[in-house]
């Protein structure tokens, strides 16, 4: 809620209420920002791994590590630019279902695998244009809508697969989705990965249209105001968000050599919880893919050390769920604590201005975070 | 988005000290959990053989099922000899969930890795790797492709389990009618090549002529979807006369839904089933007779046979020979596969004989 | 059945008279649609398959509706705030584990005072879920994504491999889900009490019309006076309780619970409020609708295996009705605004 700011010019609070300037750009933002921290987390928990953990560094770490994280990084990716802008995509694990049913099917029919690989990548563009075309062209509430088609999709990738499995890709394909480059232990998609990294990272932060999905998230109106094409923007954000999902899809039927209809479920839930964690907020407006980066990693990298440790995947979930509250209950807290100093300060330094007019103003927004 | 009514905008330093908050929980969390990991589960028996570590990787944990094997496989894994025994696992029975628990073990160099695959296919490459790494690798309950382990441990001859399965229900239908399967999972292979086995022996022995197998359908091993596959069934051939479940959740399922139904004394139903999930459905009179092995027997002979690997008397070719603890001597048939002892069949008169 | 007192963004002055009657008759619409689909769907499968209506497939349908029908109710109640509750699966597996639990440690424990236990720990569920949203300020999206881990962890750190089977729990429970009073199982009576219950509720009470307000226009609803946050929070309360309610009526009707009972349900419910005709964005929508929505939705998988249609299709169905019940409701939408302009431009 915006009106919960609202002080009196009089008292002369801007300088404590009013918010810092945000216009830290390049650079200086992506060392100072929450992004940072992020990174910085990671890193430190590497370290712990490092010391605390046996076993934890090899490079094989590296290597497993990595291609375990492969699809949530992939699809985090345009996932960050579509909560940017105050949207949501719920079925793109769906869409990397229904690229590998289709795989599968296509493959065991006998076609060309380089034809396979095409046709399925196109079905996950067909699908985001899917979502695209009723979020920004209809107009329909994203999140109902990508309910909708997470049912849809899983439900096409049932309906053209069905019970079936099909493994039997060509082996130099699969070998080469698990491969290493050289004695690094890196896997060698990682060089896709990288690259689609960067152009969502550069597309988002170095260019006009990646500064005006922020404006986007921040008011649609404003950024109308300002001349961004809105529907068309949302269009091509959820079709890339496809395109990536599907290429998410081959990553997953190739390295597990399985085509399989429930392949990747529920991976929308852990993407969501990645993004968010890695400091993009729900809201819009808000968040980096550096950041994203190394909320994807911190999140993989907690995961693998607990399976190291031989930890119940019940502990898994508790962390992931509690990781999840903590990043964005633990803002609202301090926030809540920081206004109720500010308050006391307030009411303290100023013990001549009755409680009429000030805490009118706040005292309802204080009250409601109690 | 639009249906969030709190839009708070928040300062940098909130969101900063949220990641801080997060990463100390993070940390707390994983510290805490390590500790109770290390010390919970391993069972530190007499190391005979120094450090020799087995894990176990079922296909799913927190199956009731499963835990009876698991049960087994940590008897006969203390009794071998191993120093440190290990269950890892998904919550969840889906193909690539196990891959990265194979990774893991791999990582910690286990010198055996028992594995029940969800995906005879997905879990290879790990598997192989794991191997590349010098482990020793154990299927046992459902089979992976041969080329990815030294030996499979079966519960019981496949085309056993399935003839007494066709025999039970011939029996409860009276030799004629229709009947249908409810599995587990499409994928399962254990459960599939039973099916196999079924339907060949439905077509080919003269004294089932008169049966006809009219619907497969899968309850994925899910209490819920079972149920409500038996329930359509029963709805979409108003002629069933019996039902076949070859698996412990879906026969259970489906014995539910029949002695809260109708259909109760008119469908028959058999299949593989637990003695104490079934003993009531046994007692108000649902299920004549159905089947089981002694689930903690497999996990048994499969730690033995891991010992066995990594000692190098076996090297899982046909005619290798080891002993199983009390289980006696075991032979390796074709394709590496153990046979662990015959099915027993169970009624309401030996039923209570049996506890698990 | 009930009128329900609804607004639209485009529509400020719901407490307007004339307006009101116009807006009310119109948006009875938003149940209507589901309703004849469900009608078509019956009338359909009867025709090629008497059996779908004999004494036990209509009782089967009862069955196995009435527990999305109480979690979609509860779930309609916070959608309408214009928040979403995605924890009711794991909700609902606690609460059953712990109702096996129950009867498994106290042998002779009255089966009422399970009820209450079952839904005091739903309500305790919920409230957590409805404090963090309302006083942490932050989307209900993100905090219950957050307990649905959260509570799935603990129900499956509580419960391990262990399971309760229906043979551990009295007879008497279990024919809750099997005795018939006019041909409607008990538990499904369960289910049309609390439906009636909250229905009258929403439309009856101060509190109840809040909820729409609040989900029309939170800002607008806190000048108003509205105690949003309070009234929020008692949303999330009473989905917990319906959830908690849930999970004893699945310990009666199913066989065993355990660590995994009623996940991934969340989905199902949110989906049976949307094509109930629930706006996901708040302020519209009733309780009916979403009760009409579960059975639809129920109905279809029984529908599909009684025609012996190919049950892959049948998810992808779920999926297209769900967009389906988004654009009439955005149709419907647009032609109240548009009905509402013209009588605004009337009145002056």
């Amino acid at each position: 809620m915006s009106n919960t700011v609202t002080t009196t010019p009089a008292l002369d609070t801007s300088k404590t209420l009013a918010a810092e300037p945000r216009g830290r750009t390049g650079a200086a933002r992506l060392l100072l920002g929450r992004d940072a921290v992020m990174i910085y987390a990671l890193l430190a928990f590497v370290l712990y791994g490092m010391i605390a953990i046996p076993r934890f560094a090899s490079p094989v770490t590296v290597g497993f590590l990595l291609l375990d994280v492969i699809p949530v990084l992939l699809i985090a990716l345009p996932m960050t630019l579509i909560i940017i802008t105050g949207e949501i995509d719920l079925s793109v694990a769906s869409i990397a279902g229904l690229t590998s049913a289709l795989m599968g099917v296509l493959w065991a029919a006998g076609l060309d695998i380089g034809t396979v690989l095409a046709i399925s990548l196109l079905a996950g563009v067909a699908a985001g244009a899917f979502n695209g075309f009723l979020v920004a062209v209809v107009g329909l509430p994203s999140l109902a809508v990508t309910i909708g088609t997470l049912a849809l999709f899983r439900g096409l990738a049932l309906v053209v697969i069905g019970d079936n499995a099909v493994a039997n890709f060509p082996p130099e394909l699969t070998a080469f989705f698990t491969s290493k480059l050289g004695g690094t232990g890196i896997p060698t998609v990682m060089i896709g990965v990288v690259l689609v990294a960067l152009f969502f990272g550069v597309l988002l932060h170095f260019t006009p249209f990646g500064r005006g999905l922020y404006a986007l998230g921040f008011s649609k109106e404003a950024a109308t105001f300002v001349g961004i094409k809105v529907a068309r923007a949302k269009f091509w954000l959820y079709v890339g968000s496809g395109s990536v999902s599907a290429l998410a899809g081959i990553y997953w039927t190739l390295r597990y050599s399985s085509a399989r209809s429930d392949n990747a479920s529920g991976l929308e839930l852990t993407v969501i919880a990645a993004v968010l964690l890695g400091g993009v907020s729900i809201f819009g407006g808000k968040g980096s893919i550096p950041g994203v980066i190394a909320g994807v990693l911190l999140i993989g990298t907690i995961n693998f050390a607990l399976r190291l440790g031989r930890v119940s995947d019940v502990v898994l979930i508790i962390v992931t769920g509690t990781l999840l509250i903590a990043s964005v209950v633990a803002p609202s807290v301090f926030e809540a604590i920081k206004r109720w100093q500010h308050n006391r300060r307030l009411r303290r330094s100023l013990p001549q201005v009755p409680a009429s007019g000030e805490t009118n103003a706040t005292a309802p927004g204080v009250q409601e975070r109690k | 988005m639009e249906f969030i009514s709190n839009r708070a905008r928040k300062g940098r330093g909130a969101r900063r000290v949220s990641v801080l908050a997060a990463a100390a929980t993070a940390f707390a969390l994983v510290a805490t959990g390590c500790a109770t990991g290390s010390t919970g589960d391993s069972t530190d028996g007499a190391a005979a053989d120094g450090d020799l570590s087995i894990t176990f990787i079922p296909k799913q944990l927190n199956n009731p099922y499963t835990d009876v094997v698991l049960g087994g496989g940590k008897d006969g894994a203390k009794q071998a000899g191993f120093a440190s025994t290990q269950v890892v696992g998904p919550l969840e029975a889906s193909a690539s969930s196990q891959v990265s628990f194979i990774n893991a073990e791999t990582q910690a160099g286990t010198n055996v890795i028992v594995i029940a695959a969800n995906d005879p296919d997905a879990v290879g490459p790990a598997l192989q790797e794991a191997r590349d790494a010098g482990a020793k690798i154990v299927a046992f309950d459902s089979d992976t492709n041969p080329k990815y382990r030294d030996v499979f441990i079966s519960q019981v001859v496949a085309k056993d389990v399935a003839l007494i399965q066709t025999k039970l229900i011939s029996e409860q239908i009276g030799g004629k009618g229709e009947i249908a399967i409810l599995s587990a999972t499409a994928n399962a292979t254990n459960q599939n090549e039973w099916i196999k086995f079924m339907e060949e022996e439905l077509a080919s022995n003269p004294d089932y002529k008169d049966i006809k197998l009219v619907a497969k359908v899968y309850g994925d091993d899910d209490d819920t979807k079972s149920f409500q596959e038996a329930q359509g069934l029963l709805q979409a051939y108003p002629n069933l006369k019996g039902i076949i479940s070859p698996t412990t959740v879906g026969i259970a399922a489906t014995a539910r839904y029949l002695s809260t139904s109708d259909y109760k004394g008119k469908v028959m139903l058999t299949g593989l089933g637990l003695p104490n999930e079934m003993r009531p459905f046994v007692k108000d009179g649902t299920v004549t007779a159905f089947a089981l092995w002694d689930p903690a027997q497999l996990g048994y002979v499969a730690a033995y046979a891991g010992k066995a690997l990594v000692d190098g008397d076996i090297t899982g070719k046909e005619g290798d020979t080891f002993t199983a603890g009390d289980m006696g001597e075991r032979t390796v048939g074709k394709d590496g596969i153990v046979i662990v002892g015959p099915p027993t069949t169970f009624d309401k008169n030996n039923i209570d004989e049996y506890d698990f | 059945m009930t009128t329900t007192p609804t607004s639209t963004p485009a529509a400020p002055e719901r407490e307007a008279g004339g307006g009101a009657r116009l807006l009310g008759s119109l948006l009875r619409l938003r149940e209507v649609p589901v309703t004849l689909a469900l009608i078509v769907l019956v009338v359909v499968t009867y025709l090629a398959n008497p059996l779908f209506l004999g004494a036990q497939g209509v009782k089967d349908l009862l069955l196995n509706a009435t527990i999305v029908i109480i979690l979609a109710v509860g779930q309609a109640l916070v959608i309408i705030t214009r928040n979403v509750d995605l924890s009711v699966g794991s909700i609902l597996g606690l609460v059953a584990f712990s109702t096996g639990t129950l009867f498994a440690t106290f042998p002779g424990i009255p089966i009422i005072v399970v009820f209450l236990a079952g839904m005091a720990l739903g309500a305790l569920l919920g409230a957590v879920n409805g404090l963090l949203v309302t006083v942490a300020k932050v989307p209900a999206l993100v905090i219950t994504l957050g307990t649905l881990y959260i509570y799935r962890g603990l129900n499956n750190a509580w419960a391990g491999g262990k399971q309760y089977f229906a043979g551990d729990r009295p007879d008497a429970f279990g024919s809750l889900s099997v005795d018939t009073v006019l041909g409607f199982p008990l538990i499904t009576l369960i289910a049309i009490v609390v439906v009636v219950v909250v229905a009258v509720y929403m439309v009856g009470t101060r509190p109840g019309r809040d909820l729409y307000a609040i989900g029309s226009d939170p800002a607008a609803a806190e000048l108003f006076g509205i105690p949003v946050s309070r009234r929020v929070f008692l949303a999330f309360l009473t989905n917990g309780v319906l959830a908690g309610l849930a999970g004893v009526l699945y310990a009666s009707r199913f066989n065993s619970v355990g660590a995994t009972t009623g996940s991934g349900l969340e989905l199902d419910v949110v989906a049976a409020a949307v094509v109930g005709g629930v706006a996901i964005f708040g302020g519209s929508g009733s309780v009916v609708g979403a009760a009409i929505g579960a059975v639809l939705l129920t109905t279809i998988t029984s529908a599909l295996t009684a025609l012996r249609v190919d049950k892959f299709w049948q998810q992808a169905i779920v999926g297209a009705l769900i967009l389906a019940a988004i654009i009439i409701d955005r149709i419907a939408g647009l032609r109240t605004a548009k009905k509402l302009r013209v009588s605004e431009a009337r009145d002056v």
